[in-house]
């Protein structure tokens, strides 16, 4: 898909995030529309996947973990654009009966999940796990996580950072959305995670940064970490996003990681953002 | 009212998981094993040595395990991970629900040094609230095996069970009593003794204190009925309700709390269908210590004679 046309499929999925959590007066509409782009980039030009006939073990498919699940409406929006499951679907987003569930889930059989995420700290292990049987089955596609920045504050992501290097998990491609902000505020107030760059790098991975809304920017940066694959190393892309990217009211402030617009604040972030495919 | 039973020679448990597991490694190419840094203790030596692919030392990381195995099932890997009771499943219970039992992942969580009869390194590592924690959990499978056969049996039936599994079993040297052909039936309860004045139901290690006490009992008259619930989860409902009708009281034994161990989970079975006399063999609401598993299983009332005084109290009751 071309950049031009991806933009449309971001805008679309940032006005379906706004809509998702307003109908329902909850959820997380902060990190989901600080990574509507690099969802859009993934699902429409980086993954090799097959979204009408999805299963489980993937096998010779592109994998991908979403830990940081309460960003669940921006993967929801994106997989059901991308054909894996109807996207009026998206109506049902965290009521009763629904496939799609506050946290992303298995339980009810959404198609384009793998494994139930929302307690934090958990994607990058089961990635590096889903990596070594990628190569244990002779299957050279890879693997891809994203995590939060104020998820890194968890322990087992170090401890599955120090695994990854140490054996040479070189078919896994992680994502930082590197938004600065948590729940509580600042990410630099609340737990300073520090010269994050140096420290991915000193525990042995290979490290990319790149601007999480510039779509050419973010191609090129997977097509290069895809290129360094297979060297051995582990590969951190480090993606510098503005949590509520789109909506001016929501950027700028950690206020707007899980909390829902009224109707009028909806009114106000959809005359910002175009619908291009059509509502849901 | 004979109540003998062969002894075929003393093993640890562990030993039998370590048999099954490297059995394992030879007939079913999907198994793999992870271990957090015990890999002796745990016996999975043989397996490591003979599938080097096919085994990963995670280091002490039991969190990034349980979460890498679960993302390992995903394309195909039966993953077993090996470490101490202790951190297989209270360190890691998050894990354990989120990755595996909601995610639906068919990873065995496999554990050593269960209970009081870790002994000497004391109350730290001698988790008593395990079995509580994960039948618990949906999706999750429970089997505490009775010895070094059983646990081997264990080890291999779990590898054709999709599900999640949590198998527990021990340190010390215990007799072994099963066959070691015999059939592990994975939620189908063992009959060892018949008998008609009262039940005896017991798991793991206490299996064979519930043996000494039947045969004890026997000694001044007393038929005891003996049950090994080697599966915790799914319950074995019929054999319990069965065993209840006929003797009319209950003994529960396990190396575990009484409070949600075995003993309540075949409570809430009684007081549903048919309201039964039952009496506790089990660690009463404290931790335990250091001293020789024989000590502590004396001091902490899970002893033969602690299922002899229970036998003769629920009797008293009916």
């Amino acid at each position: 898909m071309d950049i031009k046309t991806m933009e449309q499929y971001a805008s679309q999925t940032r006005r379906d995030i706004v809509r998702m959590v307003a109908a329902v007066s909850s959820g997380h509409p902060g990190g989901s529309l600080g990574c509507a782009d690099f969802f859009t980039v993934m699902y429409h030009r980086i993954l090799k996947h097959d979204p009408e006939n999805f299963t489980m073990d993937g096998k010779n498919e592109d994998l991908f973990f979403l830990s940081n699940g309460h960003i669940s409406p921006v993967w929801y929006s994106t997989l059901a654009h991308a054909k894996y499951f109807p996207v009026s679907e998206l109506a049902t987003f965290r009521k009763l009966n629904s496939r799609l569930q506050g946290h992303p889930s298995i339980d009810k059989g959404l198609p384009g999940i793998r494994a139930a995420s929302g307690s934090l700290g958990q994607g990058l292990s089961m990635a590096i796990g889903a990596a070594v049987t990628k190569k244990l089955n002779n299957d050279d596609r890879y693997v891809y996580v994203l995590m939060g920045d104020g998820e890194l504050q968890e322990g087992q992501i170090w401890e599955a950072a120090l695994y990854a290097a140490a054996n040479k998990v070189d078919n896994l491609i992680a994502t930082v959305d590197y938004n600065g902000r948590q729940i509580d505020g600042d990410v630099e107030d609340v737990l300073s995670l520090g010269n994050l760059k140096q420290k991915w790098q000193a525990f042995g991975w290979e490290t990319l940064e790149v601007d999480g809304h510039n779509m050419e920017e973010l191609v090129a940066v997977f097509e290069k970490a895809q290129s360094l694959a297979g060297n051995g190393k582990p590969i951190m892309v480090l993606m510098k996003t503005e949590m509520g990217q789109g909506v001016d009211y929501m950027m700028g402030t950690h206020k707007w990681h899980g909390s829902a617009p009224n109707a009028e604040q909806l009114e106000s972030a959809l005359n910002q953002l175009e619908e291009t495919l059509g509502d849901y | 009212m004979e109540k003998e039973i062969k002894i075929l020679g003393e093993k640890d448990t562990r030993s039998g998981f370590g048999e099954g597991l490297h059995e394992l490694g030879k007939t079913h190419p999907n198994v793999v094993a992870l271990c957090a840094d015990l890999t002796g203790s745990l016996k999975m030596d043989a397996f490591k040595a003979d599938f080097p692919d096919r085994f990963f030392q995670v280091g002490i990381s039991e969190a990034n395990m349980i979460s890498m195995a679960a993302g390992m099932t995903i394309g195909g890997k039966i993953p077993y991970t090996g470490t101490f009771a202790n951190f297989s499943t209270g360190r890691v219970y998050d894990q354990i629900r989120q990755s595996v039992a909601y995610s639906k992942k068919n990873v065995k969580i496999c554990a050593s040094h269960a209970g009081l009869t870790l002994g000497e390194d004391g109350a730290t590592h001698q988790i008593l609230e395990d079995i509580g924690m994960m039948k618990m959990m949906p999706n999750m499978t429970v089997i505490v095996p009775a010895d070094f056969n059983q646990t081997k049996q264990a080890t291999i039936a779990i590898a054709d069970l999709e599900s999640p599994v949590y198998l527990r079993f021990g340190r010390p040297k215990v007799p072994i009593f099963t066959a070691p052909d015999a059939e592990f039936v994975i939620g189908k309860a063992d009959t060892i003794f018949e008998g008609k004045d009262v039940s005896i139901i017991a798991c793991g290690h206490m299996v064979y204190k519930a043996i000494e006490a039947a045969q004890e009992l026997a000694k001044e008259g007393i038929d005891a009925e003996v049950i090994n619930m080697h599966t915790i989860k799914p319950l074995d409902e019929k054999a319990i309700l069965a065993t209840a009708k006929k003797t009319g009281c209950v003994v529960t034994a396990e190396e575990h709390m009484i409070n949600g161990g075995l003993g309540d989970a075949v409570a809430q079975v009684l007081s549903r269908n048919t309201p039964t006399p039952q009496e506790y063999v089990g660690v009463n609401d404290t931790f335990g210590e250091s001293a020789t598993p024989d000590e502590l299983m004396a001091k902490y009332k899970i002893d033969t004679i602690d299922v002899i005084k229970a036998a003769k109290k629920a009797i008293a009751r009916k």
